[in-house]
């Protein structure tokens, strides 16, 4: 069993499934089924290699495969962004 | 691609995905085009609450009747959709907000919603993690079988249930043109080839506009971006969706233990823009640190932006125009997702010639011809 995504606990064989069993073709398709990228790293280990998983599969290019990637960079406590300057 | 269908369903959302279901099961030949990929408009970004607590009967009809559908969908669709009814919690300010939740409690039980006013105990009982007065409320208003599901999967749901009745759906396929001669509809123009139909389905969500532009119809509809963020997962605190519309603060805990809001941005703005802001992310961490103070000390991991496809009166924009065979199906502001199963039943109804359930023409588009349209007032995001 590989491990591709750690935080949400996904292997390679659930990849290739969702790509089987929804025709997902993109990582945004198997972030929405799988929630592939959407745990605690926000994706930093995961989503190159399912890129290659998914590229591998489709016969695409990684280009066409890596999706935009959504703030905060890194985690950030609610109480530190919220702060109290704030009426 | 095929060449002829007798519907063509405009986008990939929860709505138009419902819809080829509720069409094909009805034995029509339906297309789905989707410029992108299923549930990449707002579908994919919104909260996925399910309210039915309105302030116009309209909506609070379609959204009652669109539970009474929740209810059985994973076993309709064979495919669950992880619907939880953990009730809406609405905030009460002051009193001319009591006065406004007192109007709309009454209509809602009229029309047979088990809501009811509730104080800062039950408030509490209710969500222990809630500081009424970090929350600025007096009361409020709570509905137990208000819930949320989870909008990927209902949206594939739909759609792989469609395709086994026979509709075809093309990701990636971008509607360019639509051919109408002597006021009827004739064919859709893709950009992989021209699909010949009576009828056309415009549920482009905020892109509606263009595509009613394409058949020579204008429409009063507005994209406004909206924002939203999520936090890292926690074990269950609170069932609930919070929700304030003087705020215009919601959040809840979703199924995998994370918290996911929103709240009208400081820099809102109408028009086609993407981009997140800090300025959100600042105010949303202060108003959720304030309504819930525990969750000062857990992590945000996502921010990300979708459109809300805004009418002058925050009403969906459902049904027949001036071109015959185009049908529109949008305008659906913060509150798509959660009428979206009786959205697709009534316009299934329309297309097949069949009685409908509930009248809708007062949600027809030439209501905003002469003016004087009832805005719903519960809005929030
Ligand atoms: C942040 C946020 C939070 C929300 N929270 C909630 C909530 O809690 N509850 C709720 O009920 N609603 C909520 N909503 C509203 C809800 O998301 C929408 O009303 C609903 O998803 C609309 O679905 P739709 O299928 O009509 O449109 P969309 O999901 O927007 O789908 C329209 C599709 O049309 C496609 N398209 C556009 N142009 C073309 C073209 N030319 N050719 C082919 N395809 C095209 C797009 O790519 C898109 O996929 C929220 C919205 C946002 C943004």
């Amino acid at each position: 069993m590989k491990i591709v995504c750690r935080c949400e606990d996904i292997t390679e064989d659930d990849i290739l499934r969702a790509i089987d069993e929804y025709g997902c073709t993109t990582l945004a398709e198997l972030k929405q089924v799988l929630r592939l990228g959407m745990g605690h790293c926000q994706g930093r280990t995961c989503l190159l290699i399912a890129a290659k998983i998914l590229a591998r599969k489709t016969g695409k290019g990684l280009e066409e495969i890596i999706p935009s990637l959504r703030p905060p960079d890194v985690a950030v406590e609610v109480g530190m962004m919220g702060g109290c300057d704030e009426k | 691609m095929k060449s002829k269908a007798d519907v063509v369903i405009v986008g990939g959302g929860i709505n138009g995905c419902a819809l080829a279901y509720e069409l094909s099961r009805r034995g029509k030949e339906v297309v789905v085009l989707e410029k992108r990929w299923l549930a990449h408009g707002a579908t994919g970004r919104c909260g996925a609450g399910i309210r039915q607590q309105w302030s116009t009967e309209e909506n609070a009809l379609l959204a009652k009747r669109s539970v009474a559908i929740f209810e059985h969908l994973s076993e309709e669709l064979g495919h669950d959709i992880e619907l939880r009814q953990g009730g809406y919690l609405i905030a009460i300010h002051d009193e001319d907000d009591m006065h406004q939740a007192k109007e709309n409690v009454a209509m809602q039980r009229r029309i047979g919603l088990p809501v009811r006013i509730i104080y800062e105990d039950e408030i509490r009982e209710i969500a222990p993690i809630l500081d009424v007065k970090g929350m600025d409320a007096i009361a409020a208003t709570f509905c137990s079988t208000d819930g949320h599901a989870n909008p990927f999967l209902t949206t594939y749901a739909y759609a792989r249930a469609a395709e086994r009745h026979g509709a075809s759906i093309h990701k990636f396929t971008e509607v360019k043109d639509i051919r109408v001669n002597e006021g009827r509809v004739t064919a859709v123009v893709t950009d992989s080839g021209v699909i010949t139909t009576p009828v056309v389905v415009n549920a482009a969500g905020a892109w509606s506009p263009h595509i009613s532009r394409m058949a020579g119809i204008a429409m009063p509809n507005q994209p406004v971006r909206k924002e939203a963020l999520v936090t890292e997962p926690l074990r269950r605190l609170f069932d609930c969706m919070v929700i304030s519309f003087k705020h215009g603060i919601y959040f809840s805990q979703q199924d995998h233990g994370q918290i996911l809001g929103g709240i009208p941005s400081p820099e809102e703005t109408t028009g086609y823009h993407e981009e997140p802001t800090y300025s959100f992310l600042r105010h949303m961490a202060y108003m959720l640190g304030r309504y819930a103070p525990p969750l000062k000390h857990i992590n945000i991991l996502r921010q990300w932006t979708g459109y809300y496809d805004v009418t002058p009166d925050a009403l969906p924009i459902l049904g027949t125009t001036d071109v015959e065979g185009f049908i529109q199906c949008n305008g659906f502001s913060g509150h798509g997702f959660m009428i979206a199963p009786m959205t697709a039943r009534l316009l299934a109804q329309l297309i097949c010639g069949e009685k409908l359930e509930m009248p809708i023409d007062r949600l027809n588009i030439s209501r905003f011809k002469g003016g004087g349209v009832v805005k719903e007032k519960s809005v929030v995001g």
